[in-house]
């Protein structure tokens, strides 16, 4: 029950930054629609019994994403550099990389942020490891330092 | 000031475009579908963000940039996670990676 | 100064439909779609603001989100040549 008065007021304060309207009619539009889906979002929670939670320290949270911005320009650069080369120097590999310690939310937001990041691609997570495909060997290099899981780790509660 | 807002959205605009056709470049030059992805993702991420960036410092704190920073969070969600499904659905359907070494 | 984005974005998509035209595989074709969508995106939000319209963020949030549901449509299709079929969840999932 928590969980869709959570996702209401969600929804809501969406409804009122998208819209930008405060006409009766509007709002109660929008009530109505927020409330349809909570309804579904609780169906749907009942059939395949996940429940979405979300636990993590937000102020770490936003230096995370800081750090993670400056690490996408980096890695950006880097591999535009190898796309205007004029003849072609990659050295593409997989290799897997650990991601214990972390929650599953964890692991989900490492994978996201290992694919965000130019020039590393994960494609598949099997036994708390992570196989990375990596276009060039100094992003290879900078992943497998680990300074990500790093502070990744530092975000998990407790 | 407006000036220099200005002059710092175009800049954004225009290395985002730029950033964005190298992605295109890319796209088309990469040898194999696996390196094919990260050019695209050059694109994703900064390509997209410096042009929503530039967009955003040209209308300056309004519903409009609350939109725009919604289309940038958004994306930056999906984009990984597309881009995890297609390497997935690659590698489960027998699409050997070109790999060095 | 939005004509030299829209300009470049235009490129870009020009290349991406190559790309989707040439293949090889049926990963590279659905690449280039999705990439194509996240340039379509940026044109719109590009063209509201040529224009003065920034109500066309609207129609450019909407496109974001269908592309992406789309591209996972696809996807799956590809994998399982179904898309509502019930079937026991493997561990390796996408």
């Amino acid at each position: 029950m928590k969980h869709a008065f959570s996702l209401f007021a969600v929804l809501a304060g969406l409804w009122i930054l998208l819209s930008g309207e405060f006409q009766t009619l509007l709002l109660v539009l929008g009530v109505i629609s927020a409330a349809g889906v909570c309804w579904l979002a609780l169906r749907m929670d009942a059939k395949d019994g996940e429940y979405p939670v979300v636990n993590v320290r937000l102020l770490r949270l936003g230096r995370y994403w800081l750090w993670l911005i400056k690490e996408i320009v980096k890695a950006n650069i880097n591999v535009t550099r190898e796309i205007l080369r004029p003849e072609l120097r990659l050295s593409p590999s997989i290799f897997r990389v650990p991601a214990d310690g972390l929650s599953e939310l964890g692991q989900v937001t490492y994978a996201n942020s290992i694919t965000l990041t130019p020039g590393t691609v994960s494609i598949n997570i099997k036994d708390r490891h992570i196989e990375v495909h990596a276009l060039i060997q100094p992003a290879a290099d900078d992943l497998q330092r680990g300074e990500m899981v790093r502070r990744l780790r530092r975000l998990e509660p407790n | 000031m407006q000036l220099l807002l200005d002059a710092i959205s175009w800049i954004c605009l225009l290395s985002g475009g730029f950033f964005v056709v190298a992605g295109g470049i890319g796209l088309l030059r990469f040898p194999d579908f696996f390196t094919r992805l990260h050019a695209a993702s050059v694109t994703d991420t900064l390509g997209t963000g410096l042009i929503l960036l530039g967009l955003m410092l040209q209308s300056g704190f309004s519903q409009a940039s609350v939109k725009l920073i919604l289309i940038l969070v958004f994306l930056f969600f999906s984009s990984p996670t597309a881009a995890h499904a297609l390497a997935k659905a690659a590698l489960h359907g027998k699409l050997v990676p070109f790999v060095k070494r | 100064m939005y004509i030299a984005g829209i300009a470049a974005v235009l490129v870009t998509m020009a290349l991406t439909l190559a790309r989707a035209f040439m293949g090889p595989t049926v990963y590279d074709r659905i690449l280039a779609v999705n990439s194509f969508g996240t340039k379509t995106v940026l044109i719109i939000a590009l063209y509201g603001y040529f224009t003065g319209r920034p109500d066309f963020l609207d129609i450019a949030l909407v496109y974001a989100l269908i592309n992406f549901i789309g591209t996972i449509a696809v996807l799956k299709f590809f994998e399982y040549g179904d898309l509502g079929r019930d079937r026991p969840s493997q561990p390796d999932d996408i």
